[in-house]
């Protein structure tokens, strides 16, 4: 729709550093870099070194905004963007992208933009520190997959380590990174360390999901139908494949007996693994057993595009004709338990995620960019549509202790963070306030009380914060992944971004 | 700069690739960081004007080279674990850097007259490895004082000033030399004479300077401090003369930042393109130079103009390479003139591995409106899926490219699977077809017959009945299936209810002895096939019984 020219809200975001460190002035002269690495002695230095040098000479010297430093985050242009939005309350009005009259959005706007100018009164903080703190690598693959490795219980520190699978590579890799050592932030966190590598392996085929079994093992999904776990020895740094399923999803194929189709999503919940794919297949594993527990073969006529737990024994899937579907993995029949799906056009929906605590409420994204949440206890049709992204949107998350926030990525090259957390103004708000150790903890436990903003139908209450955190890119996003304070995202242009202060 | 990996055994099998420099690992890098900068070129249309455009496009032009130049920093320490080819690959990196450079002063730039040797300085001083402490040796050891007022004088005084000034410490040096206040040291000597700009006294200290440019920018600076940019090719051609001195003939490198001291900027751009082993350095160098409004002027005669053509090339090398093949659609959008030829051709060969990627593929040609493209695209991808026994995947990547035929044919294969097994399968996707039902008849005919299954499987029959009358008379049904049709209309008749009324069970009639009156030869095989005629037999009965049913029942009900 139309408010992409009018979206600047005068949050400080925009203005402040962000536009000093974009327009600097050209030097009058182009200082001496520094000389070029000749490392007789320095051979044993590890990675981070060389970065740490380029770091320094990309600060002395004129020439360089690479998207590594700070600067180029934060375009001149960059500003906080408020999403088309049209959300469409009530099952009745499913396709109502273009429905909801004008004068719903104009409030909502409204209220929005003054919400905004309090916020930038208020907190002279400055918000423009989100841009800055992401880092950047260039990895020479495209990258298919990012994902952090979970937090054991308890844990104080923010997320390091990260895993990424690579795709439409001669030879695809899955490697482990370091995000870089928040400890050697100055005082004014004026350095971050770019990502480095800690090791990586060859994988088979591409990457086309992944996710992290426990600490140790990641899970991979592969065009070629097999499935593999890996296993990172945090010790030696190496990565190892544990177990392999190989074809776990084929094509029964005319000529040949069997072709591998790839597998497109997997989820897991230790032990169990769940994998689907291009072949319309279920498959459920035990990563201790050898064999699959359990195959539906044919649960799908079109290609299965991402599948997650719904609840421990229940997974929902979604599919190419826009279909969202949950199948009680206890029943013996190999059919759904429920079908729900978008009327009219089909458009096919490519990433499926659920709300952390309120099981009931979940978000797909689909081929044409529209976020579409759904209330699995009542109707067969989305609460509301959300119109997003310009093409296909390949992932959605909420964030896992703080809900009232969802990621998106698309193959249009942005990223979206949309936040309902200033939903109810009445009620303190937390996450802005405190440092961002609390809020994370304060937050989830108050989110229990409400009802969810992503299913509100009250249109004064409904707003919803929505910047683009990628102004420029051009090529997709094709993952991203949050944990804690922390996003990693990866895209094909081969670049890897890593930014841990998401709620600065 | 095409050429050819051999495989010279026995297989003679000859790998030719256009671009070599595409497939080297560490340069993916420079190849994916500069595609973020041109398209920011590209947007950032001349909506500013005069310098700040001008500082814009500098601005530019260091991007670039600031990626050069971690990609030879990347390779230094590719090249500190293991030796190789990388030293190679660096030595061109960092002469691409150094002509990029040069041409990033004198044209992009433009400096003028005063700061022009200024920053002739910073670029030898920057390329010339070992030249920090000659620069400091040189400079600072002899009159610090009278070089620092020198170099800050430029900042604030005019040009003829300074040169009034720079004469008058000129002269001063002269005096020293001719009373012999350094006869005693010889050294001393010589580098007073090297501050009056004395050649000989230059040249005699050759084995310090590394390249003739580093003595071309030492000689301007103690002889002309204040060169016009015009001037320059003199100097140049004779300090290359001077510093070779016939001993050696002028490299290929040479040869290169001579035109561009003579601003001959075509000579550069086609120099290179004939010395480097790929097309990323001039492309990206000459759509800079058209951006600085300096190539206009220059059109080629085959069709496009230079920019176009090197970035064709540019882009038809990446879309060679497996995966750097999405970087080259962007390239190819900004040729005005063959760009989206050269898409069309190149995105078609794309190899679609997964459907992920497809869709990829698929959208880069849906977002130019391909439509030509989208559909071989879909059409391929329909194929494959069809070979995989996966209908249901088929007729959606049909359906996506609106292709009726091939719709058709899938609905048929759905048809056939029925008539074969009695159930149909794929119905999550029959029983969702929705508007894309009218892609043809045949698939109308599917998702209309599907319907029917099930209001007769939710008793819905008089409801049923209408539909597979309407089937039949408004000929969405092929003729071919006619007959299964009316065997599905037996269970109907024989329902205790009556269920199609008079005037509908006369249409019936009308199409079973269509059906077998109207074609013979169908008719033939019918009577040969036992069954078929007591099918026949069973239906004309069933009909007979209906119609006496319905004429008593509708009587009643009018009578009553």
């Amino acid at each position: 729709m139309s408010c992409k020219g009018d979206t600047r809200t005068q949050r400080s975001r925009g203005g402040g550093p962000a536009e000093q460190t974009g327009n600097t002035a050209a030097p009058s002269r182009l200082p001496l870099f520094l000389p070029l690495p000749t490392r007789p002695a320095t051979d044993a230095e590890p990675i981070g070194a060389g970065a740490a040098a380029r770091r320094s000479q990309a600060e002395h010297s004129a020439a360089p905004a690479r998207p590594g430093n700070r600067g180029q985050q934060a375009p001149p242009g960059s500003y906080k963007r408020r999403g088309r939005l049209s959300a469409a309350p009530g099952p009745a009005r499913t396709r109502s992208r273009r429905a909801p009259g004008l004068s719903l959005r104009a409030r909502r706007r409204a209220a929005a933009n003054q919400r905004a100018r309090r916020g930038a009164g208020g907190s002279g903080r400055g918000a423009g520190a989100a841009m800055e703190d992401v880092s950047a690598k260039f990895v020479s693959q495209k990258i298919s997959r990012t994902r952090w490795r979970p937090l054991p219980a308890a844990a104080l520190q923010p997320p390091d380590v990260f895993a990424t699978g690579s795709w439409d590579n001669e030879d695809n890799r899955i490697s482990i990174w370091s995000a870089g050592d928040l400890g050697n932030a100055g005082l004014n966190g004026e350095y971050h360390g770019e990502p480095h590598l800690l090791c990586d392996i060859q994988h088979n085929g591409d990457v086309m999901d992944m996710q992290f079994l426990d600490q140790e093992r990641i899970v991979v999904a592969s065009s070629t139908g097999t499935v593999t776990i890996f296993r990172h020895h945090q010790n030696n740094q190496t990565l190892s494949a544990d177990h392999r399923w190989a074809k776990a999803h084929y094509h029964v194929d005319q000529d040949t007996s069997c072709g591998g189709a790839a597998c497109t999503g997997v989820v897991c919940n230790n032990p169990e693994i769940v994998t689907v794919g291009e072949d319309g297949r279920i498959n459920l594993f035990r990563a201790d057993q050898k064999d699959a527990v359990r195959t539906i073969d044919n649960a799908d006529s079109s290609t299965l595009h991402a599948v997650t737990f719904l609840r421990t024994t229940e997974i929902l899937t979604v599919n190419s004709i826009g279909q969202l579907k949950i199948w009680d993995l206890r029943q013996q029949r190999n059919e759904p338990s429920q079908i729900f799906s978008l009327a009219g056009d089909r458009v096919p929906l490519h990433c499926v995620d659920r709300h952390p605590n309120q099981q009931h409420i979940v978000a797909t994204g689909g081929q044409d960019g529209m976020l579409s949440i759904w209330d699995i206890r009542q109707g067969t049709m989305p609460v509301s549509l959300l119109n997003a992204h310009e093409a296909e949107m390949w992932e959605v998350h909420f964030h896992p202790s703080d809900p009232d926030h969802l990621f998106t990525c698309s193959e249009d090259g942005s990223l979206w963070h949309w936040d309902t957390s200033t939903n109810v103004s009445e009620k303190p708000s937390f996450l802005h306030q405190g440092g961002r150790s609390t809020a994370y903890l304060s937050h989830s436990t108050m989110n229990q009380s409400v009802v969810s903003a992503w299913l509100s139908n009250d249109p004064t209450k409904d707003r919803m914060e929505i910047t683009n955190l990628i102004p420029n890119q051009t090529l997709s996003v094709n993952s991203l992944d949050v944990l804690g304070p922390c996003l990693v995202y990866g895209t094909d242009a081969e670049a890897i971004y890593v930014n841990r202060q998401l709620f600065a | 700069a095409a050429t050819g990996d051999g495989a010279p055994s026995s297989s003679r099998v000859f790998v030719v690739r256009r671009d070599q420099d595409i497939y080297i690992h560490t340069l993916r890098k420079l190849f994916n960081e500069s595609h973020g900068i041109f398209m920011g070129l590209q947007r950032s249309e001349e909506e500013l004007a005069g310098k700040s455009r001008k500082a814009q496009l500098v601005q530019v032009s260091k991007n670039y080279r600031s990626v050069i130049r971690a990609c030879m920093e990347d390779m230094h320490q590719a090249a500190a674990l293991k030796l190789g080819p990388a030293f190679l690959q660096v030595s061109i990196l960092s002469a691409m850097e150094l002509i990029w450079n040069l041409c990033e002063i004198l044209f992009v730039e433009a400096a003028t007259a005063g700061p022009l040797l200024l920053r002739l300085l910073d670029w030898v001083r920057l390329h010339v490895c070992d030249v920090d402490s000659m620069v400091r040796q040189v400079l600072s050891s002899e009159s610090p004082s009278k070089h620092k007022l020198f170099w800050n004088l430029g900042n604030t005084q005019t040009l003829t000033e300074l040169e009034l000034k720079w004469q008058h410490w000129h002269e001063e040096c002269q005096r020293y030399l001719q009373d012999g206040t350094f006869a005693s040291n010889p050294h001393m000597e010589s580098i007073c004479k090297i501050l009056l700009g004395d050649e000989d006294a230059i040249l005699e200290k050759k084995e310090l300077m590394t390249t003739w440019y580093h003595f071309l920018v030492t000689r301007l600076l103690y002889s002309h401090p204040t060169v016009k940019p015009m001037e320059l090719r003199f100097y140049a051609q004779s300090s290359m003369d001077l510093f070779l001195g016939g001993e050696s003939s002028p490299e290929p490198l040479d040869m290169i930042l001579m035109a561009a001291f003579e601003f001959e900027m075509h000579q550069v751009i086609k120099e290179c393109s004939i010395v480097l082993s790929n097309w990323w350095f001039v492309a990206h160098l000459t759509d800079l130079l058209d951006h600085c409004k300096l190539l206009q002027s220059h059109n080629l005669y085959f069709g496009s103009n230079m920019r176009e053509f090197l970035l064709l090339e540019y882009a038809s090398g990446l879309f060679s390479h497996h995966s750097l093949w999405q970087l080259g659609v962007d390239y190819f959008d900004h040729c005005p003139q063959f760009g989206r030829v050269y898409l069309e051709l190149h995105i078609e060969r794309v190899p679609l591995s997964t459907e992920q990627k497809a869709l990829k593929v698929l959208r880069i040609c849906e977002q130019r409106q391909m439509h030509e493209q989208v559909r071989s695209i879909c059409k391929i991808m329909a194929m494959k899926a069809l070979r995989n026994n996966r209908l249901g995947s088929a007729l959606s990547w049909s359906i996506r490219a609106k292709d009726a035929a091939f719709a058709t044919l899938i609905s048929d294969r759905f048809l056939k699977d029925y008539c074969e097994k009695g159930c149909f399968s794929d119905l999550d996707l029959i029983d969702n077809l929705g508007p894309s039902m009218l892609l043809s008849d045949r698939l109308t005919f599917l998702g209309k017959y599907r319907e029917f299954h099930r209001l007769y499987g939710e008793k819905r029959f008089a409801e049923a009945a209408r539909l597979l009358l309407t089937l039949m008379t408004a000929h969405i049904a092929p003729c071919s299936f006619w007959m299964t049709l009316l065997t599905d209309a037996l269970p109907l008749l024989e329902q205790k209810e009556v269920i199609f009324s008079a005037e509908q069970t006369y249409e019936l009639m009308r199409c079973l002895e269509d059906l077998t009156a109207g074609n013979p030869d169908k008719l033939c095989s019918l009577q040969d096939d036992d069954v078929e005629t007591t099918k026949v037999e069973m239906l004309r009965l069933a009909l007979a019984r209906n119609l006496a049913r319905v004429i008593v029942k509708e009587g009643t009900v009018e009578g009553s």
